[in-house]
């Protein structure tokens, strides 16, 4: 049953599409993350989410109630902003009961609420201060302190941890999850970070240029992208696409890479599925770095490893893996070993393909083939 | 650098100071030496003035030809001083200066944070009116305050002044207000705060530099004002500045230059405390948007 729905929602400014045909719904309790890269219009669908923005065409409902024509207030939400927009003029608890005293909700209510959502978000010590005099991750947790006193259906939150330092995101990333954890109510979370995405949401959308590119849980859009945007943009290192050639003889179907000196790679597909129909065609072939190994790191469960020399040109320690840029099909290829494996720049390596990971593109229209 | 060396550049940097500071002591003085002629010769018996020494200080002190100026000297017809008319414009001022800058507020309120089709032109057509000289509009004017019934009182000029203003209070209120973050607005909508709420909670107290700057501006312009104050001024309605005028103009009698500089500074009063309360505030304003890109 799904609690949020946006169906056929499109937004135009003046003569420009800048949301086309968008369906999406998430479960109630569910925790949805809006994706892309910037310009793509994920922070327009949240402010036509919350009412910011009218939309064009389409409907979005919320609890089985259709808000497309409702004040922003009057749609149970509360919003999270990108800069926080905690009002200047207010101490940390008046902004935090702003919109109970606006709802004209009584003082002693308001206090007891802000007492609550001091605790859960431990800034009881900061409520009497200006937001000036507040650091950025402060500033954060009363932004969602703000949100959270509304007790709301659906929080909204607008790439809240973009303009926090790097340690902080991830603790804050963690809070915001356990947070949710905690609440159990629906979110719908815009982010351009992947990482970010992949590790709060039940569902994600990737959106691009207005255009929603896939919608499906986070293991789905990592393992199963639809079409080379999506395979590209998640995951980092990202996953490396190269151009092959699918070849079918009397052992089966193979996709061919070139590779920079000597004959080029040919690595056996055991299940070609759609693949066939392809031989002797360019096709881009897709696999991300870590089912790219070295043959003793590979994945024991597997059903198909095949293993191939490639000449590696660059080793990039990072202390738990050790990266190791190749060549293959023309484009530099970055495979993901142990720590310790026994590689050097300039010379060839025996690495392991898992191609149950591997996924195949058109190259003209970039969708899936296999 | 070799010690003597280091010495001769702290001594030429001293000498550089000095040269700066003369010159800058030297145009105070310049600046302040008019502002001195008339308060010292306001404090004086006319005799003095009239013996030619105008740079000297009293030797007599005085200051009858200032309680002259306040309340007994012949304005026109009248021997009435300054005071009604200081009053009248005291009385024009403070409600211009209030609907003006609380309009522009308003207005530069709408024109960022409630954008609507063709607002721009809107905007562009009231900064054009920045620009129109007084002169070109008299006769309007005239005209309209005929038909209104306000001819030749106190609220007719409050009404010409308000309107005349109300170009340049929205100029800096809506550049002030375009860099007010608009996320602070959506935020307040989905408070559930309504147009006027959102206006007084969020963004008036944050408005306190161009408010101050408003306030300077448009009351230095409205006190100080001669045009429309001669135009549409009728006997008991007169501004200080044409009072000023009629005091120093007055045909009968000697001319009683202690008196006028006296009316002078009297009339110039308002407006130099204004300036001094609030003076820091206006560069502060400024800067934080008024003349901002």
């Amino acid at each position: 049953m799904s609690f949020l729905q946006i169906r056929n929602l499109d937004k135009s400014f003046g003569a420009t599409r800048i949301l086309k045909d968008i369906n999406l719904e998430i479960a109630e309790g569910g925790f949805l993350v809006l994706v892309g890269p910037s310009g793509c219009g994920k922070s327009t669908l949240l402010n036509c989410i919350a009412g910011l923005e009218p939309i064009t065409s389409g409907d979005i409902s919320i609890g089985g109630r259709s808000v497309a024509g409702l004040h922003p207030s009057k749609r149970d939400i509360a919003m999270v902003f990108q800069s926080y927009a905690l009002y200047p003029n207010m101490t940390v608890a008046g902004n935090i009961a702003f919109g109970m005293e606006i709802r004209g909700v009584p003082k002693a209510e308001r206090d007891k609420a802000i007492r609550e959502v001091a605790d859960m978000l431990q800034i009881g010590h900061l409520l009497d201060r200006k937001p000036s005099q507040l650091s950025g991750g402060q500033r954060q947790r009363v932004a969602m302190g703000r949100a959270l006193v509304r007790d709301p259906q659906v929080f909204l939150f607008d790439e809240p941890l973009s303009n926090l330092d790097a340690k902080l995101r991830v603790d804050m990333r963690t809070e915001i999850k356990r947070l949710h954890q905690r609440m159990k109510t629906t979110i719908v979370y815009v982010t351009h970070d992947q990482i970010e995405a992949m590790t709060l949401a039940t569902k994600i959308a990737v959106l691009k240029d207005g255009v929603l590119q896939q919608f499906g849980s986070p293991a789905e859009i990592y393992n199963n992208p639809t079409n080379m945007f999506v395979a590209d943009f998640m995951g980092s290192p990202a996953m490396n696409l190269l151009s092959g050639t699918i070849e079918r003889d009397v052992e089966g179907v193979k996709v061919s890479l070139a590779r920079a000196h000597g004959e080029p790679l040919k690595l056996a597909i055991s299940e070609p599925n759609g693949l066939a129909a392809h031989a002797g065609r360019e096709v881009v072939f897709g696999i991300r770095p870590e089912a790219l190994t070295d043959p003793d790191g590979a994945d024991r469960n597997a059903r198909s490893i095949v293993e191939g020399d490639c000449l590696i040109e660059v080793v990039e320690p990072a202390g738990s893996d050790t990266f190791a840029v190749t060549r293959l099909g023309g484009k530099e290829v970055t495979a993901r070993l142990r720590a310790d494996a026994r590689i050097q720049a300039g010379q060839p390596a025996r690495l392991a393909f898992n191609l149950d990971k591997a996924v195949f593109f058109d190259p003209q229209t970039q969708a899936r083939i296999a | 650098m070799s010690a003597a060396a280091q010495d001769i550049a702290t001594r030429n940097a001293v000498i550089a100071r000095a040269i700066i500071y003369a010159v800058l002591i030297l145009f105070a003085v310049y600046y302040l030496l008019p502002l001195y002629v008339m308060l010292a010769n306001s404090l004086k018996p006319l005799d003095e003035i009239r013996q030619g020494n105008m740079l000297a200080l009293p030797q007599e002190w005085t200051i009858a030809p200032w309680l002259s100026a306040w309340s007994t000297a012949q304005i026109g017809v009248q021997p009435t001083g300054l005071k009604p008319y200081f009053l009248n414009s005291v009385l024009m001022v403070v409600p211009a200066v209030a609907i003006s800058t609380i309009l522009g507020a308003l207005n530069g309120y709408v024109l960022t944070k409630w954008r609507f089709r063709g607002d721009n032109i809107v905007f562009g057509l009231m900064l054009l009116s920045c620009f129109i000289p007084f002169q070109i509009v008299l006769i309007p004017s005239a005209r309209i305050l005929g038909l209104l019934g306000l001819a030749g009182t106190v609220p007719g000029l409050v009404l010409i002044h308000a309107v005349y203003g109300l170009g340049f209070t929205t100029l800096f209120f809506r550049n002030y207000y375009e860099a007010f973050p608009n996320e602070l607005v959506r935020a307040a909508q989905i408070d559930g705060a309504t147009f006027f709420q959102i206006f007084r909670r969020i963004l008036l107290p944050s408005s306190g530099p161009i408010i101050v700057v408003t306030v300077i501006w448009q009351f230095t312009n409205i006190w100080n004002d001669f045009l429309f104050g001669s135009s549409f001024s009728s006997v008991d309605s007169i501004p200080i500045t044409v009072a000023l005028n009629n005091l120093v103009n007055s045909s009968t009698g000697v001319k009683e230059y202690n008196v006028h500089f006296a009316g002078a500074i009297l009339a110039a009063l308002p407006t130099l405390i204004v300036y001094i309360v609030s003076g820091r505030y206006f560069v502060r304003g400024l800067m934080a948007g008024a003349v901002k890109g």
